[in-house]
């Protein structure tokens, strides 16, 4: 249960104490809130009083009149323009002209109400402002962890981008100087692994278009029917090579009707991530199986490898940007980090979801289902 | 005044590269380097050894593994000198909740180096650290 705090003004003591005892035990939910609201009332007789109890505690609604002795409702409202409270203000008025309601309305005011109102007249407008405030704070919200989110994104972006450079820097500067020598086959290893990292730096670019262009929206989605089984088996192909030098055996079973009304790169982008880290992530002489099954309703992809696994932690966190799991097993696999987080991405681009299940030093699972629409 | 070549220097960062590249430049300085790729490793090797001085870099296994790190080396030896390497520049702006300004008693490195220093530039702040 969240608190809200209401503070109502005005000079007549037997409508102060009729609001408190309408709102005292009055409670608003709705289902997109995960609280509750109830209220906690603060009177105040004058202007002067208000905005006094302003400056001291947190208010989140304010009931006003406009006729109040001194001060008047608009130079309270005034006030709270000018401090830029967090606050809604519903002007009560027992005499409200156009001219007031325009003055009010410019000077931030969010709903009216008139005298004498109803208890449940009373209860609805404190609706709205629950509402309403709950909706406001909650997008200044979800702006702010926007930046915040978007600001480590990029720093951990440029961090990825500069290793590379770093390291390839490094190397030619160590060849510039003759570090190993004269002879140009001393510095073999150093070319090999700044192409390497080059080659890294291009896939974490490649990778980055796809992203901005799914967040973006900017990817046109073509829709058609596809028969996912051609989809995995080609990127199986791709992964042949790889699998091959480990002498990884991979599988691909159907079952049912496995035609799906989908973006035909969204899903190869899925199949390839998934089938990609199966291989890479395996042990020699392991096995990749991938499975369709037609479940009606829905299609399950899953894709099974007998490798490395990974802890529940770790699971946890790899669908996240630029995630990749460092430890001694992991230490020759190549990355960007970004390919489950994309394929999580086309996923739910379909509305489908995707879960993973592990067991370190056995294997790891990943279940696609997608639904049919 | 203690010759150089007793200084061990312990260099940690994830990436094999740079790692490779800054201990090659280092021991030419001629210092004794020690190296680990994680901060896991690194908190293992620093329970049986006492560097001179370390360099370690900012972002490894967590966003924060060089400050972590950085913490956990300082309260075993207060008198070791640590630079904090980054490729992330400068520490204002990196991370909004914990490292501000007003936090920044809580950061324990001695220095921060941007990667990419040349091996003068390095050697230098080296020396002013070890009083050299």
């Amino acid at each position: 249960m969240a608190t809200l705090h209401v503070l109502i003004v005005d000079d007549e003591p037997g409508i102060r104490s009729g609001v408190c005892r309408i709102l005292s035990n009055f409670t608003v939910g709705y289902a997109f809130m995960d609280e509750d609201f109830d209220f906690n009332l603060i009177e105040a007789g004058t202007g002067e009083e208000a905005v006094e109890i302003l400056s001291k505690q947190q208010v989140d609604v304010v009931l006003l009149d406009n006729k109040l002795p001194g001060m008047d409702g608009i130079e309270v409202l005034e006030t709270i323009k000018k401090q830029d409270y967090d606050l809604a203000v519903v002007m009560i008025t027992s005499y409200a002209s156009l001219d007031l309601a325009v003055k009010a309305t410019k000077n931030g005011a969010f709903n009216f109400m008139p005298k004498p109102f109803t208890p449940n007249e009373l209860r609805a407008s404190i609706e709205n402002v629950a509402k309403h405030l709950y909706l406001k704070r909650m997008t200044r919200k979800m702006q702010i962890e926007g930046k915040q989110i978007r600001f480590q994104f990029l720093s951990v972006l440029s961090h990825e981008l500069k290793s590379p450079i770093n390291a390839v820097e490094g190397y030619l500067k160590m060849m510039q100087e003759r570090q190993l020598g004269d002879k140009i086959e001393d510095y073999d290893k150093m070319v090999e692994r700044s192409l390497i990292r080059l080659r890294g730096m291009r896939n974490l670019i490649m990778d980055m278009l796809d992203l901005t262009k799914i967040e973006s929206g900017k990817k046109e989605r073509k829709l058609r029917d596809i028969e996912l089984g051609t989809i995995a088996q080609t990127a199986m192909d791709t992964m042949e090579p790889y699998s091959i030098q480990k002498n990884v055996k991979m599988t691909l079973q159907k079952s049912g009707n496995t035609y799906l009304l989908a973006d035909a790169d969204e899903m190869e982008i899925v199949f390839n991530n998934l089938i990609s880290n199966a291989v890479k992530y395996n042990k020699d002489n392991g096995k990749v199986d991938v499975a369709i099954v037609d479940q009606g309703s829905s299609i399950k992809i899953t894709v099974t490898d007998t490798g490395i696994g990974m802890s529940p932690d770790d699971m946890e966190k790899i669908f996240q940007d630029f995630v990749r799991i460092k430890n001694s097993k992991t230490k020759e696999i190549t990355g960007t980090g970004l390919g489950l987080s994309i394929a999580k991405k086309m996923v739910e681009q379909h509305n489908g979801t995707i879960t993973v299940s592990s067991i370190p030093d056995e294997g790891t699972t990943f279940e696609v289902t997608l639904p049919r629409n | 005044m203690m010759s150089k070549e007793n200084k061990l220097i312990f260099i940690v960062d994830d990436d094999s590269d740079y790692l490779f590249q800054i201990e090659t430049m280092v021991k030419n300085m001629g210092f004794e380097v020690k190296t680990a790729e994680s901060q896991a490793q690194a908190e293992k090797m620093l329970e049986s050894m006492k560097p001179d001085l370390c360099i370690f870099d900012l972002m490894m296994e967590n966003e924060d593994s060089g400050f972590i790190l950085s913490y956990k080396a300082k309260k075993k030896y207060p008198n070791m000198p640590i630079i904090m390497a980054t490729a992330a520049t400068a520490d204002t702006g990196y991370s909004f909740d914990l490292y501000g300004e007003d936090n920044k008693g809580w950061i324990k490195a001695d220095v921060y180096l941007e990667k990419g220093l040349r091996a003068d530039q390095l050697h230098r702040e080296i020396n002013k650290l070890l009083k050299l």
